[in-house]
């Protein structure tokens, strides 16, 4: 391949030689603009490691104590939902480039959250999304047929409960409240944790 | 006219709940795009542009972080951070290296 084949078009032309060839070549690309980036001083191998192992260390648990101080704490419960990047940081949990939402299901309002441009996500409460998250398939239907999605992850909702859908932006995340489960007061914060997963927080699983 | 990424209201079948958890090298690009995001050399508005910018044909055969690659290739380049030229001479040197060593690391 000559420079100019993918100087500003991306007309790739290995775009068109099988998609595994396609594939092995963006890993080859990432790695190339991996190294000249740390040659250059641009990134260290040391930030790089330490940003891996941090993205690992977030997952849903963080959403899930978030929630269940909300089940517990009506006062907790208010500022959340009035200020959600204010409640979330007295967990030291901080979103300082995006504004967060917290959303509230009831007995008639179930709430989910789709980034239909993109993968939009709130990543400091629930860690990576998911692959479906990122899809296409995800991503276009929702807006238009949330039951028919919500069903596909065994969510059926009554037709009473209205679905309100949430399109995520660069600036704007969301996250779900569930509904607390009957037969479960006197619960602990822990204990109620364990029943708060991600889809869940995502709204495309009620408990 | 709509753009590779604009995809609400469409509908693209059935939905994949496999999980796919993220491969080394997908954690990797993450994580440099997390970097070059906290030094504020490239913000999400700007990654999402470029993405958004890859035109049908790229957007549409690659996965989502060689999207995020192909993107980080375009901005290293516009902010003269990094030339064509190089990149594709590293690119044929990790190309061989791995035809050699059957990794992509240097050993």
């Amino acid at each position: 391949m000559n420079h100019n084949d993918h100087d500003h078009d991306h007309d790739h032309d290995h775009d068109h030689q099988g998609d595994d060839k396609v594939h092995a070549y963006y890993q080859i690309l990432g790695q190339a603009l991996k190294e000249l980036l740390i040659e250059k001083g641009v990134v260290s191998a040391s930030e790089i490691r330490t940003a891996m192992e941090r993205r690992d260390t977030i997952t849903p648990a963080n959403g899930a104590k978030v929630v269940a101080r909300a089940w517990v704490d009506g006062d907790y419960r208010a500022r959340l939902l009035h200020d959600a990047n204010s409640a979330v940081a007295e967990f030291g949990i901080e979103m300082p480039t995006t504004h967060l939402v917290a959303l509230e299901n009831t007995p008639a309002v179930h709430n989910v959250v789709v980034c239909t441009l993109c993968s939009c996500y709130p990543r400091d409460l629930l860690g990576l999304p998911p692959a479906w998250y990122k899809s296409k398939a995800y991503r276009s239907r929702v807006v238009h047929s949330p039951r028919a999605v919500l069903h596909e992850f065994g969510t059926d909702l009554p037709e009473t409960v209205e679905v309100r859908v949430h399109d995520s932006t660069a600036d704007m995340r969301y996250l779900v409240i569930p509904m607390r489960p009957e037969g479960t007061d006197g619960w602990d914060e822990d204990a109620l944790r364990s029943l708060i997963t991600r889809d869940t927080m995502i709204g495309v699983a009620s408990i | 006219m709509r753009g590779p990424h604009d995809l609400g209201g469409l509908d693209f079948g059935p939905i994949d709940p496999d999980e796919h958890p993220l491969t080394f090298w997908e954690k990797q690009i993450d994580a440099i795009r997390a970097v070059i995001g906290a030094k504020k050399i490239v913000s999400t508005h700007e990654n999402r542009r470029t993405i958004e910018q890859l035109g049908h044909d790229v957007y549409d055969t690659l996965n989502y972080y060689e999207r995020w690659t192909a993107a980080l290739q375009r901005q290293m380049i516009d902010k003269g951070i990094l030339t064509q030229d190089e990149i594709d001479q590293r690119v044929a040197e990790v190309r061989q290296r791995l035809l050699e060593t059957g990794e992509m690391e240097v050993p």
